[in-house]
């Protein structure tokens, strides 16, 4: 799907838990998340700290999305 | 001779632990058959024997890699195995991107050879072929019967050192690995005939597949985020309650188009996943979870960014075809540019 949306110019930033699988079907940024079934929360977390944490991933997209990559990055940083 | 000794990897499902709601299993190892081992034991007679076998959750696998796939092999190693068999793991993606890493492992690290069971669009293929003999399944448990035969003498074949035949031969994907080997015609008669074949419409079987690269050019990056239009696309089956597009939980032959307006946080009264292949309660418990709608409704009235488009999309990845979320996407896209959209976080479970 990422591939498929991207080829038609618009960037997409993959948010996931599997990056391994993300590079195999080939994504060019990538920002890894938490956990299989809560990609962007935690559940152990209080609600603030949970959306503080959501928030920081979604900043991390943002930021992907206004990199210039030249090829598949993973934005771990 | 002493019988041959097979471990056997499988995950907890197959194993009788349980389905999502025990995924974080972690890795034990159990003496003799589990499950789908009793297929393999029949498959093998008196040539070989599963001596054990090694269960662990797919969502703890694909969760730790490395140390998941550490402590399975000390496990493997433990039993001495001639061969190992991993799976079938069908079209199950975390069962066998797990299979795969297990595979990979073991032959590096034990130098034991492996046969794994995947259907050809299973991620774990694309990653982990070179490192086993993968015989290509169904999509589906349905296929078991018919998997078992072709990995059960495969591995026999592995264990006692045979030659193995090519990929049609044998019925495994092709690993993108050369061999020598006598031919009986000169390269440039086989050259030859081949091209004539191909002059007259005739099938033919090239020497040597050229290798798929399907990927695509990065798009430019956004300029300025404050005016751009973000989209939310996901794989993970957000959907508002009561699925009213009842999309599948695994298979998905459609996606949906959902309305966020008025939509400025997820919770349980409004949203839910479709998803099958995860545990849902926590995106049951607040789908924001999956879709980060509030913090990026939170960014709108900030001005962080310039806007969120006002529907988000979603389908459900689980063992869905790669031409089916091809082709979805390829209409999202065209909703997507339609609607002006600049950016898409697409996120996945």
């Amino acid at each position: 799907m990422v591939k498929e949306i991207e080829s038609t110019g618009l960037p997409v930033v993959h948010m996931c838990t599997v990056v391994p699988i993300s590079l195999t079907v080939g994504a060019n940024r990538i920002v890894p998340t938490i956990a299989i079934p809560h990609p962007l929360g935690n559940p152990a977390l209080g609600k603030e700290e949970e959306k503080e944490l959501r928030r920081k991933l979604v900043r991390k997209a943002l930021d992907a999305l206004q990199t210039e990559v030249d090829g598949q990055t993973v934005f771990d940083k | 001779m002493s019988k041959l000794r097979v471990v056997h990897y499988i995950n907890q499902f197959y194993a009788g632990i349980g389905g999502e709601e025990k995924a974080d299993h972690k890795p034990e190892v159990r003496e003799g058959k589990v499950g789908p081992g009793m297929a393999f034991q029949q498959a093998f007679g008196d040539e070989a024997e599963i001596v054990a076998t090694v269960i662990c959750g797919d969502t703890y696998f694909n969760e730790n890699i490395e140390s998941a796939s550490a402590e399975v092999i000390s496990m493997i190693k433990q039993h001495n195995p001639d061969v190992v068999i991993c799976g079938p793991a069908f079209n199950a993606g975390r069962y066998g991107v797990a299979c795969g890493a297990v595979a990979k492992a073991v032959s590096e690290e034990l130098n034991v050879p492996v046969v794994a069971g995947m259907y050809p669009e299973n991620p774990g293929v694309d990653m982990y072929k070179k490192y086993a003999y993968i015989i290509e399944t169904a999509n589906s448990a349905v296929g078991m019967k018919k998997a078992v035969g072709p990995m059960a003498s495969l591995a026999l074949k592995l264990a006692k050192g045979e030659e193995i035949g090519s990929p049609k031969e044998e019925g495994y994907i092709a690993r993108g690995v050369r061999k020598n080997y006598f031919a009986s015609e000169r390269g440039a008669k086989r050259a030859v005939d081949m091209l004539i074949k191909k002059i007259k419409g005739e099938e033919f079987v090239t020497e040597f597949e050229m290798p798929v690269f399907d990927r695509v050019e990065p798009a430019k990056a956004i300029k300025d985020i404050t005016k751009a239009k973000i989209a939310i696309v996901s794989s993970g089956g957000p959907v508002p309650k009561g699925n009213p597009d009842h999309i599948e939980s695994s298979s998905a032959s459609k996606y949906g188009k959902y309305s966020l307006a008025g939509i400025e946080d997820l919770n349980p009264e409004n949203g839910q996943t479709a998803h099958g292949g995860y545990d849902p309660v926590y995106a049951n418990e607040d789908l924001d979870r999956v879709i980060p709608v509030d913090v990026l409704r939170e960014m709108e009235k900030a001005g962080e960014i310039g806007s969120l488009h006002e529907y988000w999309y979603s389908t459900v990845g689980n063992g869905t075809s790669v031409a089916n979320s091809k082709k979805f996407a390829a209409e999202i896209a065209k909703d997507l540019q339609a609607a002006g959209v600049d950016a898409v976080i697409l996120t996945s479970t």
